[in-house]
C-alpha cells in the first residue's frame, strides 16, 4: 500500500500497535510519552522474530548461503536509511546503536582527530545531555570550547547571538532538529547555510525529528544528521549516522575490532572504508532489519499526514490544558512539533506524574535529560505529554481528566 | 486482566491527608545558622534538592530543620523526619534512619512502631517514588556522618 492517509483515518492505525490495547493500572492506556519512545507496529515486531526465525547468521563473513541472505538485508536496511534521509549513497550511512553514539561517534571520531585549543563548538541552550555531554568530553581532551546558543520565553533560538557566535574559530554546529523539551523545530537549513559560510561544519541531532518530519540531508546541507530507531516505531539499540563520504573517510575509527579492517598486524593495522570503519564487531542486524520496517511503515502512512494529525492533537490538548487553572506552559515556538511542556501550579511534575500513572497516562516528568533548559525557565522540571500517530482524542480527554483529578487531590483546582 | 496491570499501589495509600498537609505546611522549614552539621540532599533524576541542618547537644538532636524543594512526597517525608528525630539521641536516630530505610524499600522491621511516620509506608508500593521519600533520609545520614552530599538517584 503507497497511497498517503488522510489525517483522520490515522488514528485507525492504534490498531496497529498491539500493546496499545494492554491495560495499564486497570485503565485504558494513554501513552503520551512518544518523546521518550514510541511503541512499535505488528509489522516491526514480526520484521525482527522474522530475522531470528529464518535469516539470522553473521554477516560480512560467512561462506555460506545464510550468511550472505543476513547480509544482504543488513545492507538493504542500510540502503532504506539512505532513502529515508535522501542521502546520495547508502556508504553515507553508518548504524549505531542510537542517536547518542552515532553523536559521541562524530565527537570522538571527528573531534578528537580535528579540534585543537581555541577552536570552538557552537550548541544551543535546548540540547539533550546527549549533544553537550560528549562535546564537553572531547573539549577537555583537545582544548577546544563550547559556545551556547540561548533561547528565548518562548523556547526559540536567538539566532542574531549565533550569528554573533560564528566566526573563524568555529569548527562545528550541533543543533537539535527539534526541542525534546520545548517542542520547537529549529530552523536547521538557515542555520547549517550560516555555519558553513564561516567556514564550519554542521552537525543535527534528528532524535525528535524524524518520526514528526520529512528529513532530506540533501537539501538541509548538514554534514552529519543522527537520529535513532526507537523513537521512530523502530526497535531500540539501533539508529544511524548520516556523514557526508568524504568527511566519513577522512575520519579515524573510533571504536577498534572485527569488520572494521583491512589488514591486521601486530605492527599495526588498516582500516575498512565507510561505513565499515565505524561498525566494529557484529552489529544490531535484527534492529537494522526492524528498522527498515519501521520507515517502510512510516513511509506508507505518510510522513505529512502523521505530521498534520499530531498537530492537530497539540493544538486541541493546548486548547484544553489552558482552561485548566494554574497551567504554565513551557515551549511556545511559532513552529513546533507534537510536545506539550508544562506545569501546574501547587503539583511538583513527578507528583503529577504519579497520579496521571493512575489514570492509564504514561507522561514523562522532570528534566527530559535537558537540565540547562530547566535552569533557563528556573524550574527543576516539567510534565511532558508528546504526541504520536496512533494518539487520539480519548488520549487528549485522559490527559485533561487526569490533570483534573490531581488538582482536586492537591486541593489546587481554583489555584490561580 | 492480570494483577500486574492493577499496579500494586493505592493513590490513597501514597497521599494520605498526613502528607498533603506537611506537603502544604512543612514543619521545621528554615535554615539554622547555628548548626553544627549539616548537608545537602539531591535528587538529580527529579531535580529536587534539599538541606538538612542539625544542632548536636549531649549526643541529642537538639534541634533540626530542612529548607528544600522538591515533590510532596519528598518534602512531606523531610518534614516528618524532622519532627520524628528532634530531640531524640543520636544513636536511636541512626537505627531509626534503618528502619525507614527497610520500610520505604524492602519490609518493615518487626515490632517498630513508626508513629506518624507510617504513613510514608504506601511508597512502598510505587518503586519510581522511593528515592522521594528517602532523600531527607540519606541527607539526615550524611549530616550525622559528615558522609557529604546524599544523592538518590
Amino acid at each position: 500500500m503507497s497511497v498517503r492517509e488522510h489525517p483522520a483515518t490515522i488514528a485507525a492505525r492504534a490498531a496497529d500497535f498491539p500493546i496499545l490495547a494492554r491495560p495499564v493500572r486497570g485503565k485504558r492506556l494513554a501513552y503520551l510519552d512518544n518523546a521518550a519512545t514510541t511503541h512499535k507496529p505488528d509489522r516491526v515486531i514480526e520484521a525482527e522474530a522474522a530475522f531470528y526465525r529464518e535469516s539470522n547468521a553473521n554477516i560480512h563473513r560467512g561462506v555460506h548461503w545464510l550468511s550472505q541472505h543476513a547480509t544482504d538485508l543488513y545492507e538493504g536496511a542500510r540502503d532504506r536509511v539512505r532513502g529515508f534521509l535522501n542521502a546520495a549513497r547508502a556508504d553515507e550511512i553508518v548504524f549505531t546503536r542510537g542517536t547518542t553514539e552515532a553523536i559521541n561517534l562524530v565527537a570522538f571520531g571527528w573531534g578528537r582527530a580535528n579540534l585543537k585549543p581555541g577552536d570552538e563548538i557552537v550548541l544551543t541552550e535546548m540540547e539533550h545531555h546527549s549533544n553537550i555531554v560528549p562535546w564537553q568530553l572531547v573539549c577537555e581532551q583537545t582544548g577546544a570550547k563550547i559556545r551556547v546558543v540561548p533561547i528565548t520565553d518562548a523556547g526559540e533560538l536567538r539566532l542574531d547571538v549565533y550569528e554573533s557566535l560564528l566566526g573563524p574559530r568555529t569548527k562545528l554546529v550541533a543543533i537539535a532538529h527539534v526541542s525534546n523539551s520545548l517542542g520547537t523545530i529549529n530552523p536547521v537549513a538557515p542555520m547549517i547555510a550560516k555555519a558553513h559560510a564561516a567556514g564550519a561544519l554542521a552537525l543535527v541531532d534528528g532524535a525528535q525529528a524524524v518520526a514528526h518530519l520529512p528529513v532530506d540531508v540533501r537539501a538541509l546541507g548538514c554534514d552529519f544528521y543522527a537520529f535513532s530507531g526507537h523513537k521512530l516505531y523502530g526497535p531500540t539499540g539501533i539508529g544511524a549516522l548520516y556523514g557526508r563520504r568524504e568527511l566519513l573517510s577522512a575520519m579515524p575509527p573510533w571504536q577498534g575490532g572485527g569488520d572494521m579492517i583491512l589488514t591486521v598486524a601486530f605492527e599495526g593495522s588498516t582500516w575498512a572504508e565507510p561505513p565499515a570503519r565505524f561498525e566494529a564487531g557484529t552489529p544490531n542486524i535484527a534492529g537494522a532489519v526492524g528498522l527498515a520496517a519501521a520507515i517502510d511503515y512510516l513511509s506508507e502512512v505518510g510522513l505529512e499526514a502523521a505530521a498534520a494529525h499530531e498537530d492537530a492533537l497539540l493544538a486541541r490538548a493546548t486548547e484544553e490544558i489552558l482552561k485548566l487553572p494554574g497551567i504554565r506552559l513551557y515551549g511556545t515556538a511559532a513552529n513546533k512539533s507534537g510536545i506539550l511542556s508544562f506545569t501546574v501550579a501547587g503539583i511538583h511534575p513527578h507528583d503529577l506524574g504519579t497520579i496521571l500513572d493512575s489514570e492509564g497516562v504514561a507522561i514523562r516528568a522532570g528534566h527530559h535529560c535537558a537540565m540547562p533548559v530547566m535552569t533557563r525557565f528556573g524550574i527543576p522540571g516539567t510534565a511532558r505529554a508528546s504526541f504520536a500517530l496512533y494518539n487520539d482524542e480519548r488520549d487528549v480527554a485522559a490527559l485533561i481528566a487526569a490533570i483534573r483529578k490531581a488538582q482536586k487531590l492537591f486541593g489546587t483546582e481554583e489555584a490561580a | 486482566m492480570s494483577v500486574s496491570d492493577m499496579g500494586g499501589g493505592d493513590l490513597r495509600e501514597l497521599y494520605q491527608e498526613v502528607i498533603f498537609d506537611h506537603n502544604r505546611k512543612p514543619r521545621n522549614f528554615h535554615e539554622m545558622p547555628d548548626a553544627d552539621h549539616a548537608a545537602d540532599g539531591h535528587n538529580p533524576l527529579c531535580g529536587d534538592r534539599l538541606t538538612v541542618y542539625l544542632r548536636i547537644e549531649n549526643g541529642r538532636i537538639a534541634d533540626v530543620s530542612f529548607v528544600g524543594h522538591g515533590c510532596a512526597i519528598s518534602t512531606a517525608s523531610a518534614s516528618l523526619m524532622t519532627e520524628a528525630v528532634k530531640g531524640k539521641p543520636v544513636e536511636e536516630v541512626e537505627a531509626l534512619f534503618r528502619d525507614v530505610h527497610a520500610m520505604l524499600t524492602d519490609a518493615p522491621p518487626e515490632g517498630r512502631d513508626f508513629g506518624k511516620l507510617q504513613v510514608l509506608s504506601g511508597v512502598r508500593e510505587f518503586p519510581a517514588r522511593v528515592k522521594c521519600a528517602t532523600l531527607a533520609w540519606h541527607t539526615l545520614h550524611n549530616a550525622l556522618t559528615g558522609a557529604g552530599t546524599a544523592k538518590t538517584e
